[in-house]
């Protein structure tokens, strides 16, 4: 067992809000240290999104083995059981039939059978994961957002807290941290180029998401399970599911996370009983410990012409981005200071798993996303509170929320907090009447 | 050969081979709304495919094609968004959707703002994958009863080409095609409201540049050494390499012309942050669209419905 016992300096990553990390070793658990010769995965989540990610971990090369899935449906648990070894082989993808884990507590045992989790299922269950992983002394992958509530943030904060104290890496899915136009431009943004950041736009407009139909036989538990994008319990809205991902540039762009939030929103084009209880428009203004605001907007307008992008004024200039690899900075006079290469970048879903399995297989402790994650997961539901309540609440008021989404009991035939009425739709939010925190 | 004498020649070829009174230009109302789309006759004829200056374009070979309408435009995303969401198609059409059209299998909607920030009205539906653009037609089908498909490569070649053998419908002077195309010398990265520059002889709007447009057919750099010369089609077996055409936005001019064959890649998928990949949608093409076909002759019921329900091959 070789162990590094030295403490290196503080680096400065631009992907972490906070500044700097420690480098230092980590022992994982096990009876094996650092450098690691494989390491084993375990995948909570078997959607789409989980799945991708563990062909991203797949594709870094490294000696790693699936040796754990856990996921609430059994059907969605084998179509990525097949894809995984379909293209990976059943050496890597190493999950007998005993360790493929299905039903509400199956992340248990699979995050005890692993080095390494991927945290994949919808948000609303990822303080729960979080928790247990890091409980667990588990390296962490997990995706945004990483709650739907107060109470939720809190448990991850207090995580990790807990995570940094193990010295676990911790990579969340904001993969824009993980992007070269980002990182480019927001370290000059820091650098001063164009002066203090008094102003800035944000926006996830866009047409929706996927619905799937409610089929006979199903508790209302499994709908809504099935159906996790439409209730707040599971999804948060998607201010907090798609659109965290701007607030949380403008988090990063501004090195810090906002005070108060006032906005408005609501339904107004999707309105079936098929949406469940998320808005379809939120309007906000977020505005900073320094006077300074960001206007922030998402809709699910199918029709309306889209947008997702960010800008910023500075003092000095302006500021472009978007995922589709923008990065440009003008000054008042509109010259070009900077502009990112847009050609062949990398893909930055890659980048995030390349550089924490690279740390991990060298027994670096390099990553500690949990935090910002969790504070910009916060700032999108303070958002929600704003549009939901229709009065503007305070940063402090919003993370002091007591009021719970969770369902008391996880159970196939437990009932959710919302349900639907007689006439098969959910009660939503008005603002003006609806209580948040 | 000069500009005159090719629209010259091309009305005539039009006037020889049409001899159904109906077979004209018309446009094309999606039933139940105002939006519409232009339709343009491209006469039966023989024509020169391929070209001396790309490797995979050779040899030269003649080839014959049956006669059939061509989307005057690119298809736009004012008819293609319809088809993308049941409750938009909804909002905006006078009557309920028809029962068979309520039941076609639709795109998923997409996880990323598939506009690119370029804009929709008037633009080009853009980054849709085979899949998605064959599916569209079947949407179309229903709405309709006429059978829209994509064209074959030989078809596009043969519709762009509109009677010219030279490497340009507009001749060989690469200058011109600022005229006719938006490339990446003059697009400004950005896809633009289509029918903006001048029309090929034929009447086809941005057949170069703006764009990529879909073909129906796999791409086999070796296909043209075995080709029937007769309504050639390479169906599609494999997700990649496809073949399509006629450049882009992002296209240098130099490199676009009639002849020329793009492929499509896997990679534009990478992006995608879901697996399966997504049947719909390539998240890294914003510069792919594709334009309609309809034959004169259709073929039967049979065939059309096998047409459009062949599967989705799995995308890892």
């Amino acid at each position: 067992m070789k162990l590094e016992n030295s403490r290196r300096d503080f680096i400065k990553t631009s992907a972490l809000v906070t500044g700097g990390l420690m480098t230092s070793p980590f022992v994982l658990p096990g009876a094996y240290a650092a450098p690691a010769n494989e390491l084993k995965l375990a995948l909570i989540g078997c959607g789409g999104r989980g799945t991708g990610a563990a062909f991203q971990a797949m594709e870094t090369g490294h000696n790693i083995k699936l040796v754990a899935m856990a996921d609430a449906f059994r059907d969605r648990l084998d179509n990525s059981y097949n894809a995984l070894v379909g293209k990976y082989g059943a050496e890597k993808i190493a999950v007998s039939e005993d360790m493929k884990l299905t039903g509400f507590d199956a992340y248990k045992q699979a995050i005890a059978e692993a080095d390494v989790v991927i945290l994949a299922t919808p948000p609303g269950f990822r303080p729960i994961h979080f928790e247990e992983a890091v409980k667990q002394g588990k390296q962490v992958f997990m995706e945004k957002p990483v709650a739907v509530d107060a109470a939720g943030i809190r448990k991850v904060l207090a995580a990790a807290e807990e995570a940094k104290a193990k010295k676990l890496n911790v990579v969340v899915g904001l993969q824009r941290h993980y992007q070269a136009n980002y990182i480019e431009t927001i370290d000059r943004i820091h650098n001063g180029d164009i002066g203090e950041i008094i102003n800035g736009q944000v926006y996830w407009n866009d047409g929706g998401v996927w619905v799937r139909e409610r089929q006979p036989g199903q508790t209302e538990m499994e709908y809504q399970m099935r159906n996790w994008y439409y209730f707040n319990w599971l999804c948060g809205d998607h201010i907090n599911e798609q659109h965290v991902h701007n607030i949380d540039i403008a988090n990063w762009v501004k090195q810090g996370y906002p005070v108060k939030a006032e906005g408005t929103g609501g339904r107004l084009v999707r309105t079936g009983k098929e949406n469940g209880e998320i808005f379809d428009h939120h309007v906000l203004t977020f505005t900073y410990e320094d006077g300074s605001v960001i206007h922030s907007e998402c809709r699910h307008f199918p029709g309306a012409q889209n947008r997702v992008d960010e800008s910023f004024q500075g003092t000095k200039g302006t500021a472009y981005l978007s995922a589709g690899n923008h990065g440009v900075l003008k000054d008042w006079k509109g010259n070009v200071l900077y502009e990112h290469d847009r050609k062949n970048q990398p893909n930055p879903y890659q980048v995030e798993h390349d550089k924490l399995w690279a740390a991990l297989f060298n027994g670096e402790y390099k990553f500690a996303d949990a935090e910002n994650a969790a504070k910009s997961t916060m700032t999108a539901i303070m958002g929600r509170y704003a549009t939901y309540s229709g009065k503007p609440l305070t940063w402090d008021e919003a993370l002091n929320g007591q009021v719970d989404l969770m369902p008391e009991t996880f159970a196939w035939d437990a009932m959710p907090k919302v349900l639907p009425g007689d006439d098969g739709y959910y009660p939503h939010a008005v603002p003006g009447k609806t209580k948040v925190i | 050969m000069t500009l005159k004498y090719l629209a010259a020649s091309a009305l005539m070829l039009m006037s020889f081979d049409v001899s159904d009174a109906a077979f004209e230009a018309y446009t094309q109302t999606i039933p139940g709304t105002e939006v519409s789309f232009g339709m343009t006759p491209i006469p039966a004829g023989t024509f020169s495919m391929g070209s001396e200056k790309h490797e995979d374009a050779q040899p030269v070979h003649p080839v014959k094609i049956d006669a059939f309408w061509m989307g005057t435009h690119e298809v736009t995303w004012d008819a293609f968004e319809m088809f993308l969401d049941k409750n938009y198609e909804l909002a905006i059409s006078e009557g309920p959707i028809e029962d068979q059209v309520d039941g076609l299998t639709r795109p998923s909607i997409p996880y990323l703002d598939m506009t690119f920030g370029m804009g929709k009205e008037g633009k080009p539906a853009i980054g849709m994958t085979q899949y998605g653009a064959i599916q569209y037609c079947y949407w179309l089908y229903l709405k309709t009863g006429i059978f829209y498909r994509l064209p074959t490569e030989a078809e596009w070649e043969y519709a762009a080409r509109a009677g010219s053998e030279t490497e340009y419908f507009f001749g060989t002077d690469a200058s011109q095609m600022n005229e006719y195309a938006w490339t990446q010398e003059n697009a400004e990265e950005t896809t633009h409201s289509i029918g903006q520059k001048k029309a090929n002889p034929w009447g086809l709007y941005d057949i170069y540049g703006n764009v990529l447009e879909w073909t129906s057919d796999q791409y086999d750099p070796a296909y043209y050494g075995v080709s029937p010369d007769e309504n050639p089609t390479n169906p599609s077996t494999e997700l990649y390499p496809r073949v399509v055409r006629g450049g882009s936005y992002d296209t240098p001019a130099a490199e676009i012309s009639s002849s020329k064959r793009y492929v499509t890649t896997a990679d534009w998928k990478r992006i995608d942050p879901q697996i399966p990949k997504s049947q719909w949608w390539f998240p890294e093409a914003p510069f792919l669209g594709m334009r309609l076909v309809r034959p004169l002759d259709p073929p039967s019921e049979e065939e059309i419905l096998a047409y459009y329900e062949a599967k989705p091959i799995t995308d890892y």
